[in-house]
């Protein structure tokens, strides 16, 4: 009996050993990055010893950022792509899903077998033709292209259409018999439901756009119109030394969606689970 | 004026005016550019110059384009390399997450971090920790290993460029796949371990008949989903081994930076397109093989 127990701590101490040694792993980049932004060039890679935190921590890295390239637009720009597309995102898929899941209508097959059949297609193999098309439109070095090619995803379709799917039909019936539109029945009973779906459609869009560089890589070109992540590229490209600075713009880029993350991201785990093991 | 229209049809108006907004901007954004893509690999075209007919000429030259088959060579080891490693990190990072351990959540909210996380900046740190003169990983590999100066590895030129990016994909990604992972431990009934312990069966024992087995499925889905995410790598490269203004060499180069060259440094379209229906076609076998596997699971 008491070497089973002593087995069972061993265990324990075994499964905490790995888990510090996993979440060492993973932070340690991010605290690298919050160190570095607030050393000058001369203590960035200082080893011996070690330092945290410098006596005289560089602040002016932060201030600096925001002079030495345009990062204000550049965040303006990226604030303003995450948010229309996140909002056209949620409201245009809520809606097609609604109908896909709860009605009945002609075509209804077809039309739901055009988004399975592209589910699969990754984005690289028609972004050339795509950019083309766009390029006819008028929309090349528009942050317009952005939008229009963020938004409208098969996957948040699908992924919406799952969880309404989950919703008893009885609650439509009902409220269906009480003469409620379709529209209100939308609005007033299955939005409200389906928070934790939003939310991880939500934290999907609001990463992807905000994270994305190949997309406004191919699109933008005049500094005006870039993104954060483009313009901290830049940057790094054209100051490959000013490691304090790239730490700092680093630091500021990482901000927003780790807040979002971290607002919603109770329901992100679940919806990663159910949504990934449907796929 | 509606009394002319039966009920049936009031209500598909009222479905489609659901579907709408979502359907056509996807039918516009992503249904034609698809059929334009599987098109325009059998044509010649520089984008402003007349189009013309290539027939199977743009996959011939692949065959001997010396520069594409590294592309795909190095997409496939950075696969071979990476499904493996994410896999076990994730499954076993899920399984010690799965114990009772305090600060669960916190661990698994850290997990998160680098999947989160935009790829500029967690490139930018990780191109420090890994500098070939400065960075500390050398450092340690010279004052604590002593790894001699000169044999000290150049992580992101030549041959281990790969390397890098293999190692810091299973960093970024392997907290997404834990989630999916811990998803189907939480499925396996608890009364397996019960009955398996009255049995006698050692932690090992139980990992090998109860949760390997039961997670067969979920495994077959963290595969599926990681061969794809890997063929279609291209901003890790860039980010990892890419010059000043972000080209790749042929040690580095991936199949989604050559559809990117070709299109727009070379502005050989259909030539891309050809690269593109390559890519295409690896991810089309995998997801067939998903479809397959899916009904023999569930």
């Amino acid at each position: 009996m008491k070497s089973a127990r002593k087995k069972a701590i061993a265990g324990k101490v075994l499964v905490y050993v790995i888990l510090i040694i996993i979440a060492a792993l993973m932070i340690i980049p991010f605290i690298w990055m919050l160190s570095a932004s607030i050393k000058s060039d001369r203590e960035v890679f200082q080893m011996n010893p070690f330092v945290l935190i410098p006596e005289n921590p560089k602040w002016s890295n932060y201030h600096d950022i925001w002079t030495k390239i345009p990062m204000l637009k550049f965040v303006e720009n990226t604030v303003f792509l995450t948010i229309v597309v996140t909002f056209l995102q949620l409201l245009t898929s809520s809606f097609a899903a609604y109908s896909f899941a709860k009605l009945e209508f002609k075509h209804k097959n077809t039309l739901f077998f055009a988004y399975i059949a592209t589910i699969a297609m990754p984005w690289q193999v028609y972004m050339v033709p795509q950019f083309i098309m766009m390029r006819k439109f008028g929309l090349n070095d528009k942050l317009l292209a952005i939008i229009c090619l963020q938004a409208f995803s098969a996957f948040g379709v699908f992924m919406m259409k799952q969880f309404y799917e989950d919703i008893p039909d009885e609650l439509c019936e009902a409220a269906r018999i009480d003469g409620m539109s379709e529209y209100r029945i939308y609005a007033s009973i299955m939005l409200p439901l389906s928070k934790p779906a939003l939310s991880t459609l939500t934290i999907f869009t609001f990463v992807n756009t905000w994270n994305d560089y190949l997309g406004p890589l191919i699109y933008l070109k005049s500094e005006a119109k870039k993104t954060i992540q483009l313009g901290l590229k830049m940057f790094i490209s054209q100051y490959s030394s000013d490691y304090g600075l790239i730490m700092a713009g680093s630091v500021l880029s990482l901000i927003p969606v780790l807040a979002v993350f971290l607002c919603l991201q109770k329901y992100f785990v679940e919806g990663v689970a159910s949504t990934g093991l449907k796929g | 004026m509606a009394k002319g229209l039966s009920r049936q049809k009031k209500r598909d108006l009222v479905a489609y005016s659901f579907i709408a907004p979502n359907f056509i901007g996807f039918a516009v954004f992503t249904l034609v550019p698809i059929v334009f893509a599987f098109a325009l690999a059998f044509f010649n075209w520089d984008g402003s110059n007349p189009i013309t007919f290539a027939g199977l000429s743009n996959f011939k030259q692949l065959t001997g384009d010396v520069f594409f088959k590294a592309a795909l060579k190095n997409t496939i080891i950075y696969c071979v390399g990476t499904v493996p490693l994410t896999m076990i990190a994730s499954l076993a990072l899920a399984i010690v997450l799965n114990q009772k351990v305090v600060g669960r959540g916190i661990f698994r909210t850290l997990s998160f971090f680098p999947y989160v996380a935009s790829l500029v900046a967690v490139t930018s740190v990780w191109k420090m920790l890994f500098h070939p003169s400065k960075g500390p990983i050398n450092n340690i590999l010279y004052t604590v290993f002593h790894v001699p100066m000169e044999q000290l590895p150049q992580w992101f030129t030549g041959g281990l460029v790969l390397v890098s990016m293999i190692l810091f994909s299973v960093w970024k990604y392997m907290g997404y796949y834990m989630v999916i992972y811990l998803a189907g431990l939480q499925g396996i009934s608890a009364e397996l371990y019960e009955a398996a312990s009255l049995d006698g069966a050692n932690t090992w024992q139980k990992f090998q008949y109860i949760t390997w087995p039961q997670l067969r499925s979920t495994t077959f889905f963290v595969v599926v989903m990681l061969t794809i995410n890997c063929f279609k790598v291209y901003d890790i490269a860039i980010m990892l081994a890419g010059g000043g203004s972000g080209e790749l060499t042929i040690s580095s180069t991936v199949l989604v930076y050559y559809i990117y060259q070709k299109a727009f440094i070379d502005w050989k379209l259909g030539y891309s397109s050809a690269v593109a229906m390559v890519l295409f076609l690896m991810v089309f076998v995998v997801t067939m093989i998903q479809f397959r596997g899916q009904k023999k699971y569930q």
